[in-house]
């Protein structure tokens, strides 16, 4: 238990350390989800576009 | 891709252990220092992405290859990112030991610059309707942009800065211990992997949205 409250501590430094550490992983982890969304909402609307077409 | 995410995955743990466990704490910076294990690697990313870039968009504009103009534009996003990365998280291992958040110095203010040239290429790719100029436009962008990656890289090196200079990315030998260097790399690759996870679903999200008229995009959509 003592070792991680001092792992997490850092010598002190935690709160820069680990919000460095999480920023990034965040803003990591977020660049990939958006694009993936993006992808999967041009593909659904370019479909029923194409399925209304070929319906008329 | 399950294999390319587990190679990623599998640095990245090795990289994070070995930065903020194993790794011993620095003689001077004590364990503020770890930050380094994403910042540099970061940092690295954002010159390496801007010369796939610009190398992508030179080959666009000599050979008219659409491929290359959809890796250069697909990879601004990242290259931003890391830019947008390596420049907060210096910041926030700046201000324990430098005493400050921000400082106008070369280094930090060549990297600023960069950022903003990721950011002038997305704005102008979006600007010009036609994909095909936009391109063009964008590839001459990232030629002129390319004056500042060398002042990035030396800014530390021409210019008394507040910046350390390098540790890694020296002729001689690296002046960092074995411990600390391995990791290091193990997260540059990680990146590395992560750019081209990246890469590859921005592109496809591209390339769909230039082909959307065309035959095979449309046959691959009815086909489901």
């Amino acid at each position: 238990m003592n070792s991680i409250m001092e792992f997490l501590n850092m010598g002190g430094y935690g709160a820069y350390v680990w919000s460095a550490y999480g920023i990034t992983f965040v803003v990591m982890i977020i660049a990939i989800v958006i694009p993936l969304r993006q992808h999967a909402t041009l593909r659904k609307r370019l479909t029923s576009q194409l399925k209304r077409k070929n319906q008329s | 891709m399950p294999w390319f995410i587990s190679i990623f995955l599998l640095f990245l743990m090795y990289g994070l252990y070995g930065g903020l466990v194993l790794a011993p704490a620095d003689y001077q910076q004590g364990e503020s220092y770890r930050i380094i294990y994403i910042h540099v690697p970061a940092a690295w990313m954002s010159l390496f992405i801007y010369m796939v870039m610009a190398v992508n968009g030179a080959i666009g504009l000599i050979w008219r290859i659409k491929m290359a103009e959809v890796v250069a534009i697909s990879s601004a996003p990242i290259g931003a990112m890391f830019t947008f990365l390596a420049l907060v998280t210096g910041s926030i291992w700046g201000k324990p030991m430098w005493g400050t958040w921000w400082e106008w110095e070369a280094r930090l203010t060549s990297e600023l610059i960069l950022l903003f040239l990721y950011l002038g290429v997305i704005a102008l790719y979006n600007a010009i309707e036609d994909k095909r100029i936009a391109s063009r436009a964008v590839a001459i962008l990232l030629l002129v942009g390319v004056v500042n990656i060398p002042v990035i890289h030396y800014s530390v090196e021409w210019w008394n800065t507040l910046h350390q200079g390098p540790t890694v990315t020296k002729f001689d030998k690296p002046s960092i211990h074995i411990s600390m260097l391995l990791p290091l790399l193990s997260m540059a690759v990680a990146f590395k992997f992560y750019f081209g996870l990246g890469l590859l679903v921005r592109a496809r999200k591209e390339l769909l949205h230039r082909e959307r008229n065309t035959s095979w995009v449309r046959e691959l959509l009815l086909d489901e």
